[in-house]
């Protein structure tokens, strides 16, 4: 094992080369696919570009949450579709109340906010019941909240309500009073919602483009210089986080949950905060990214925000241990670059468009597999290593 | 007798009570809600069937401390090859018999062999003898992944079924099928998103000695074969290499103390449950009527996992006796909740039930404190 701990020693530059190669094995092979892909799709440098910066303006801040729980040593955050879901309760009532622009989205977030948070306390307390299966547990608790979310969307958000208080007649619903959002029955939030109201409102708050020159023609690429400030002070803010005490606590609870138990640290206390902040970020994300999507499909925008947000992360060079934010940018980059091009180039190459979309499926969820098996597997090699030195073999 | 009914309640899990004590609710209530009584027990009975075998493909893992087979996906798939694949033999053999005996000895007897009543059962029995090869090799490739990650099978478990599942989206429009019944009409390749068993094994098992009553009917011979299954796996918990599984399920330390291999008593495990999965679609999809590839799978584990947990079993022990209650009362409430939830209510809730339960239950398996030292 090469790595930071043994600095005293001197590598040669080969060693120094290899070891890069192995620790970014990952984005390497990702830009190799790309750098092959980018061709046969036949797009231009200026379309990818712009669809670059768009996606990662969309993108970065929901894979950005998922930084703090891998700091507490929690591994992925399979539980931020609850934020997501959050997030979008606070844009379905925004919409009907139709409050627009920037006010609106800052309102949706102030509704999911609190939502968010109840919904990571109950999955931080839960995950503290199923210490070392976090990921599995907050996996299924996705799918679980998802069923609470349908019921509460479906049923009980409407023009009518179909439950009451048994004895009393008050109906128990959310009322909705636009029409356009509530299915024709009556009660249950149509499929797809239409965000007209703050459609890119946060992308386009201070309008910003530039000319590109590239491959011959120009381009004016847009830049959605408003979401993008306020990645930069997430970002500032994570770095921030860190130092904290707080945020100390959680690396030392990730580095070790016995040893950071004994010295004081309020172990469950501190996991239970790690999942709280990540659901409400995760909530404020889905915010973002559904402005600049501009539509919402209410039974199923939440359902692929997980596993893409994950990908991304671990195609960026995160692991289930450690994770940077450069990794997120680079990954959103790569994961997305390949989304977009996959299709066009499985066209191109074998005929069938559909063929390049099951890669991308197929690579979203490989890379995930790949990405956990490995750390499983470096865990266990540790662990069976650990265990040969207590009988003293090592 | 306090005592005992508390002891009885402890054991069975509050879950476990509040859910079967739903299911008689809804039973009992059919005939105020103006629903059959006779086809809902027929239906629940029918579903018990089709998804008894998969349900039962948990238990080889579950006993060898592999955790929840997340990665059933793995064992349907092989079962759909062998299904797409029996199909594809039955239409080659049909265009043979059809162009008459000058087109050669051998060949033309064995389709004509297809063409008498023997056709259903030959053919069913084909796609198994293709399934069970094709699941033990992706078995066992699938143990030695499980092996190097011992702890988090589970996760690992889901996503290796996922990729499956997408590797296989590949192979179904490039694998060189050309049955008219299953490639698309137009383009002429790349199989149909659901594929028609009619006329080759549809209800192969169920009609077996089925027996029909009014509108009350049971599949007798799906029954049968479930019954065969259950005793199959429960006779080879009791041979050596079956008390070996247990064994390293239940202590791993120990089991390897006492000179077990625990590795190759995990990889036969996860190879018989794997092969248990493809068994245990071609039931379901003889009794459904239909084979359904491309994203059909992807999820097809979870309500194997909520039925094997419903009926009692924890993430590392689980016995033939949860398979059967689990799989009754899984189904059940698949059943009941969108006739009895809908002439209720006036609304069909049963969805949001079915992720609510299901969900639930595996989650309340996680989170359980005696099940989590390992």
């Amino acid at each position: 094992m090469m790595g930071d701990s043994n600095a005293g020693q001197k590598f040669t530059a080969s060693e120094n080369i290899r070891h890069f190669l192995i620790s970014n094995a990952v984005p390497i092979i990702f830009i190799g696919l790309s750098a092959a892909a980018i061709p046969l799709s036949g797009f231009s440098a200026g379309y990818l570009v712009q669809e670059m910066l768009t996606r990662l303006a969309r993108n970065s801040f929901l894979v950005l949450s998922l930084l703090i729980p891998i700091m507490a040593g929690m591994g992925l955050n399979f539980g931020m579709v609850l934020g997501a879901m959050a997030g979008q309760i606070g844009l379905i009532l925004v919409t009907d109340w139709s409050v627009v622009g920037i006010p609106g989205m800052i309102l949706a977030a102030i509704i999911s906010m609190p939502i968010a948070a109840l919904l990571g306390l109950i999955c931080g307390k839960v995950l503290n019941m199923a210490k070392g299966r976090e990921m599995v547990t907050s996996y299924i608790l996705g799918f679980f909240i998802n069923g609470v979310y349908q019921f509460v969307v479906l049923y009980l958000f409407g023009m009518r309500g179909i439950l009451s208080v048994p004895f009393t007649g008050t109906e128990i619903r959310i009322p909705i009073t636009n029409p356009q959002l509530v299915l024709s029955r009556g009660y249950g939030i149509r499929n797809a919602i239409n965000l007209t109201g703050i459609r890119r409102v946060l992308d386009n708050a201070f309008p910003f483009s530039m000319h590109l020159n590239i491959g011959g023609g120009t381009s004016t690429i847009n830049i959605p210089a408003g979401t993008f400030i306020l990645i930069a002070a997430f970002c500032v803010f994570i770095v921030w986080f860190r130092r904290t005490k707080l945020g100390q606590d959680m690396r030392a609870i990730g580095q070790d949950m016995a040893i950071a138990d004994s010295s004081g640290i309020a172990v469950e206390r501190t996991r239970i905060i790690a999942i709280v902040i990540s659901t409400m970020l995760a909530a404020f994300g889905q915010i973002i990214f559904l402005q600049n999507i501009g539509t919402m499909n209410t039974y199923n925008s939440h359902e692929q925000t997980g596993m893409f947000s994950i990908a991304a992360l671990l195609i960026g060079g995160a692991t289930v241990s450690k994770a940077s934010i450069a990794n997120v940018f680079i990954g959103v980059t790569l994961f997305h670059l390949m989304f977009v091009v996959s299709p066009m180039a499985g066209k191109e190459l074998i005929g069938q468009a559909q063929l390049g979309e099951y890669f991308r499926v197929f690579v979203s969820y490989g890379i995930i597999a790949v990405s956990l098996v490995l750390h499983a597997w470096k865990r266990m090699q540790e662990r069976e290593r650990a265990r040969r030195g207590l009988r003293g073999e090592g | 007798m306090d005592g005992k009914v508390k002891k009885f309640i402890e054991n069975f899990g509050w879950p476990r009570i509040i859910i079967a004590a739903f299911l008689m609710c809804l039973f009992a209530s059919t005939p105020l809600v103006g629903v059959r009584l006779d086809t809902s027990i027929s239906d629940t009975l029918v579903r018990v069937g089709m998804n008894g075998v998969l349900v039962l493909a948990m238990v080889p893992m579950v006993q060898s401390g592999c955790g929840l087979n997340f990665g059933l996906p793995l064992g349907i798939i092989s079962g759909l090859l062998g299904a797409t694949t029996s199909i594809q033999i039955a239409t080659s053999a049909d265009i043979i018999a059809k162009s008459g005996a000058a087109s050669g000895g051998m060949k033309y007897a064995l389709a004509s062999a297809l063409q008498t009543g023997a056709r259903g059962p030959l053919l069913f029995a084909s796609a198994l003898a293709i399934a069970v090869p094709c699941a033990a090799v992706l078995g066992f490739v699938y143990a030695q992944i499980l092996n190097r990650v011992k702890g988090e099978e589970m996760m690992i478990a889901t996503y290796v079924g996922f990729s499956s599942v997408a590797v296989m989206c590949m192979a179904w429009l490039l694998l060189p099928f050309d049955s008219a019944v299953m490639v698309w009409g137009y383009g002429g390749s790349g199989l149909r998103t659901t594929i028609s068993t009619e006329g080759f094994w549809r209800h192969i098992l169920s009609d077996f000695g089925s027996i029909t009553i009014g509108r009350f009917y049971v599949p007798t011979g799906m029954f049968l074969f479930f019954a065969f299954m259950v005793f199959l796996v429960w006779a080879f918990f009791r041979t050596k290499t079956g008390t070996a599984i247990t064994a390293v399920g239940s202590n791993p330390e120990f089991a390897r103390a006492s000179g077990i291999n625990v590795d190759k008593m995990r990889t036969i495990s996860v190879m018989f449950s794997t092969i248990l999965g493809a068994v245990g679609i071609l039931v379901y999809e003889q009794s459904f009527g239909f084979i359904q590839l491309y994203m059909g799978p992807l999820y097809m584990a979870f309500p194997a996992v909520a039925a094997i947990l419903l009926g009692g079993a924890s993430v590392n022990k689980a016995t033939m006796t949860n398979v059967v209650v689990g799989t009754f009362l899984f189904q059940g409430i698949l059943t009941m909740t969108p006739s009895v939830i809908n002439n209720l209510l006036k609304s069909d809730m049963s969805e949001v039930i079915r992720i609510m339960v299901s969900n639930g239950m595996i989650l309340y398996a996680l989170t359980r404190k005696t099940q989590v030292k390992r």
